[in-house]
């Protein structure tokens, strides 16, 4: 692995694992490159807060094979736009961004979009198409392709256009093969469920028989931005290390630490580095004369009690200490308990050395990111960052989409596992045109995407499937709905392919107490639909029975008049009233 | 042998039923015009209500009673089926037409009163038999199985367009059937003295074709296994208006024994009725002690025999000298024959040996 990264470029990386970003065949690739691209524009539509607009076209340009064509796929959003001199890198650089904080967002691996062209690159050898706006006077457009071994954008033709509309937001096209026509039942789901999450979104879609597909939006209120911030130590992976030191301005592994780590302060930076071994051992038999100076310069200004000690004193000591390391040495000899204390001494007299992070070695970064993992000395994040979409945006996404009988949705409490903060909202939804399939249905997203493969594989699924609903007098015939919403700064992703969320306790506690919360509410929903129907029923006993009573019986009394039994059916009415 | 005085029942019997149905429906229509939902109360057919009753020799419905309401919404369709019922039925009757309960099923469709089952339909022609105290079979209601009968008796019809036609029923060497309308005719004269009932058919030819009639001037009836209900009111009918002693003769076997029984005291499931018994009949054969006596052939006791014999044990009809005996006899030597078995020793000597011994033998 790490091999790899230095003998090929970033782009070559993931072409040679494209099965990695979901370009596995024809199929999922048209379905990943579409999904990529809106995934882009929804994220840069709330950049600048405006409820997203975004066409996707899709049309036909040749065959391509037996079972793949060639698509021309054309995405428009109004969102932020790209500033002009990013625009080539943007598109055709992988692993460039602006994006070296973290935030909740959505694009699985921060390449989505870039994979999608490198893909139509790679199978068309046709050149992307790329405009972009930010509302300024001047709309910029590229043609450009990507060269694969140096990771870099070749530009074919540059133009700008005026803007006085003062057009702002993104166009692109691209051409790539795919398989449309297997893709197509899961580009519409997806397209469905996105609407679902995102209420405030107009989204048409034109696929290559020239359907249309229009989700209309039913609001113009957005979630609030997620707050920035630098990821948890916890979270990150080598791929961000390796964005970070490419960015840092940082000398050295402490200032590094605190400066790109969500609640890294000196003391647990200090602390994390000494116990994880990225400090440097120093002997205190090689300490200089200016260091021993600066050294009791420190302890002087640090506790009165060590005042007393002069640099006589301090010589003595090292000669005859057996201390290998200033740190033991001045535990054993200035009888210093606390190590943080000692390593705040030492770095006030600056003997604390670490690594250039930007000379990090491969190894050395996988250590890092290892011991990262494993350092429980961090602090728990904090949850502003998290972005649910909130209980009234979701209800209002699923009565859009699903127009159901009923609906209940939930907002869980922030929650964490190991490190990461996370929450979960659930939703429910009866009837309308939820889909009756003799089963729940389950939808599933993942910081507001929709997770389409591997259903089964999902925690999600598993606590469905040990749910007791008879428990909610749920049935299996029943049209019933069950959404599951997980935001987290990482989402905790069984494999690779990002597709499914693995049954981590803490997460599993809370997607099992929400689904608990939403099915209750769906139970006294069913309880009462209940009670109206058995009154209805009981009426309508009555008055088709009662009738037949009464001839029956004046045909074997011989009576010419059947007998009045409006009062009887009345006071059954009556009976009814009262009992509702 | 003398001529008896034969007193006729079934066309009393019918008014009787007709009322009945007529009263049930002026009842209901009263309560309705008095601004009541209309309610039946009848005695209790659950299990805890049936009584076996050594005086009549029979199981019979206790004292506890049932109130239908068609106040209760669980009520209300079945009330409605029964009342349908009895229309039904009385319909049926004035038009001198008969029908079968699986007619009663379909039938209930046209009227939108539909069963959900069979088993529904048959549950209320129960109740109506329980409410008016008459049997399906007064209400023109017959079974589908139908048994024979042979031998000199005449009869008077009274079904439609055989009115006053009288049928001597040696007529026909097969025997006739008892349908609706032998159960509905009138008896007019037997010289017969006493009736023998066989469980099987081959039997039943056997005894005509040896004259058994004649030579023990009898009446032969063929039930075909267990009899239906109309056979047993019809044995019941001749042991009552025509004074004659009834013999059973049945495989000598647990099930066998107790097609006998239910001849003679009915079911746990007609304690709601009367007329389908006949207690002074009785049971000749073959019991198990026939089997050691007359050496038959026979094969072991199934585990479902043995199993059937204890339960019998339990059961108060089979209180009683003979009856412990031969259960007894039975679980002692394990062993069952068939009437058949009698072959064994010529086809004649049923008739010509054990025939004459089981008769002078009953008491």
């Amino acid at each position: 692995m790490t091999e790899v990264f230095e003998e090929i470029s970033a782009a070559d990386f993931f072409y040679r694992n494209r099965d990695i970003a979901g370009f596995t065949n024809p199929a999922r690739a048209i379905f990943s490159s579409v999904r990529e691209l809106v995934e882009n524009s929804l994220d840069a539509s709330e950049l600048v807060r405006a409820p997203p607009e975004i066409y996707i076209r899709l049309s036909y340009e040749g065959e391509a094979g037996p079972e793949a064509a060639i698509y021309k796929m054309r995405v428009e959003d109004n969102g932020s736009g790209v500033p002009a001199r990013h625009i080539p890198s943007a598109f055709g650089q992988v692993l460039f961004g602006s994006k070296f904080k973290l935030k909740q967002a959505r694009g699985t691996f921060g390449l989505g979009g870039k994979m999608a062209i490198l893909y139509g690159q790679i199978t068309t050898h046709e050149p992307a198409y790329v405009a972009s706006s930010t509302g300024t006077l001047k709309v910029y457009s590229y043609k450009m392709m990507i060269d694969i071994q140096r990771n870099c954008p070749i530009i074919l033709d540059r133009k700008i256009h005026v803007n006085n509309e003062r057009w702002r937001g993104t166009i692109v096209e691209f051409c790539l093969k795919g398989d449309y026509f297997r893709a197509m039942t899961k580009i519409l789901e997806y397209l469905k469920q996105t609407a679902v999450m995102n209420p405030y979104a107009n989204i048409t879609f034109v696929d290559p028989k020239g359907r249309l597909y229009k989700f209309t939006r039913v609001t113009t209120k957005m979630p609030p931005s997620p707050k920035e911030t630098s990821p948890h130590p916890h979270g990150v992976d080598v791929e961000t290390i390796q964005r970070l030191i490419q960015i840092t301005p940082c000398k050295n592994m402490l200032d590094f630490m605190k400066t790109h780590f969500h609640r890294v302060g000196e003391t647990i930076a200090l602390r994390f580095l000494w116990s994880t071994g990225f400090i440097e051992r120093m002997d205190p038999k090689s300490l200089k004369p200016e260091e021993m100076d600066r050294l009791l310069e420190a302890m002087k200004k640090s506790d009165e009690f060590l005042k007393g000690i002069d640099m006589e004193y301090l010589r003595s000591l090292i000669e005859t200490t057996g201390c290998q390391d200033m740190l033991d040495f001045m535990k054993t000899h200035i009888n210093m308990t606390d190590e943080i204390a000692v390593l705040r001494l030492l770095l006030l007299a600056g003997l604390i050395k670490t690594k250039d992070p930007r000379k990090l070695k491969p190894g050395e970064i996988v250590k890092l990111v290892r011991m990262m993992e494993q350092f429980d000395g961090f602090l728990p994040p904090d949850p502003s960052c998290l972005s649910p979409i909130g209980e009234e945006l979701l209800e209002a996404g699923v009565l859009k989409e699903m127009k159901p009988e009923f609906v209940a949705v939930y907002q869980r409490k922030p929650s964490t596992y190991s490190g990461h903060p996370f929450i979960v909202e659930t939703a429910i939804a009866y009837g309308g045109n939820v889909p009756k399939k003799g089963d729940i249905t389950l939808y599933r997203f993942a910081n507001r995407i929709p997770l389409l493969y591997d259903e089964a594989s999902d925690v999600s699924w598993r606590i469905i499937k040990d749910i007791n609903w008879r428990r909610y007098r749920v049935t299996p015939d029943m049209p019933i709905a069950v959404l599951v919403h997980i935001c987290s700064t990482k989402i905790p992703y069984k494999t690779v392919g990002k597709e499914f969320v693995a049954d981590r306790p803490e997460v599993k506690r809370e997607i099992l107490n929400g689904m608990r919360e939403v099915a209750r509410q769906l139970q006294h929903f069913l309880t009462k639909q209940e009670h109206i129907e058995t009154e209805r029923k009981r009426l309508t006993t009555f008055s088709k029975y009662l009738p037949k009573i009464a001839q029956f019986s004046t045909e074997l009394a011989g009576k010419e008049e059947p007998p009045d039994i409006t009062e009887l059916l009345r006071s059954v009415r009556r009976f009814e009233r009262e009992g509702d | 042998m003398k001529e008896k005085e034969i007193r006729s029942s079934a066309k009393e019997r019918k008014k009787e039923v007709m009322t009945s149905l007529e009263e049930l429906g002026t009842t209901l229509y009263s309560q309705m015009e008095k601004g009541t939902f209309p309610w039946i109360e009848m005695p209790s057919r659950s299990i805890e209500n049936i009584y076996y009753s050594p005086e009549l020799r029979q199981y019979v419905l206790g004292d506890k009673r049932t109130r239908r309401s068609s106040r209760n919404i669980r009520h209300i369709r079945p009330f409605t089926q029964l009342v349908w019922a009895a229309y039904f039925t009385h319909e049926l009757a004035e038009n001198r037409k008969t029908s079968t309960l699986r007619d009663v099923y379909y039938s209930a469709q046209a009227y939108d009163v539909s069963f959900k089952d069979q088993q529904e339909s048959n549950s209320i022609i129960t109740d109506l038999e329980t409410v008016a105290d008459f049997a399906r079979e007064d209400f023109n209601v017959f079974p589908e199985e139908r048994s024979a009968i042979f031998g000199d008796l005449t009869i008077e019809y009274t079904v439609p367009g055989y009115e006053g036609r009288t049928l001597n029923l040696t007529s026909h060497p097969d025997g006739v059937m008892i349908g609706p309308a032998l159960t509905s005719a009138e008896f007019v004269e037997t010289k017969a003295d006493k009736v023998i009932v066989i469980e099987k058919g081959g039997l039943f030819t056997r005894f005509i074709e040896e004259q058994v009639h004649n030579r023990f001037n009898s009446l032969l009836i063929l039930t075909a296994g267990q009899a239906p209900r109309a056979t047993r009111h019809f044995i019941h009918r001749l042991n009552k208006e025509l004074d004659l002693p009834v013999f059973v003769f049945a495989d000598g076997d647990p099930w066998g024994m107790h097609i006998a029984m239910v001849i003679i005291s009915g079911s746990a499931n007609t304690a709601h009725l009367r007329e389908l018994t006949t207690p002074d009949a009785r049971w000749s054969g073959v019991w198990a002690t026939d089997i050691e006596d007359y050496k038959l052939p026979s094969e072991p006791l199934t585990d479902m025999d043995v199993k059937r014999l204890y339960e019998l044990q339990k059961d108060p009809r089979y209180k009683g000298e003979l009856w412990e005996r031969e259960i007894k006899t039975f679980l002692k030597n394990r062993r069952k024959a068939e009437q058949e078995a009698f072959s064994r020793y010529g086809l004649t000597y049923i008739v010509d040996e054990y025939l004459p011994a089981k008769l002078e033998k009953a008491p």
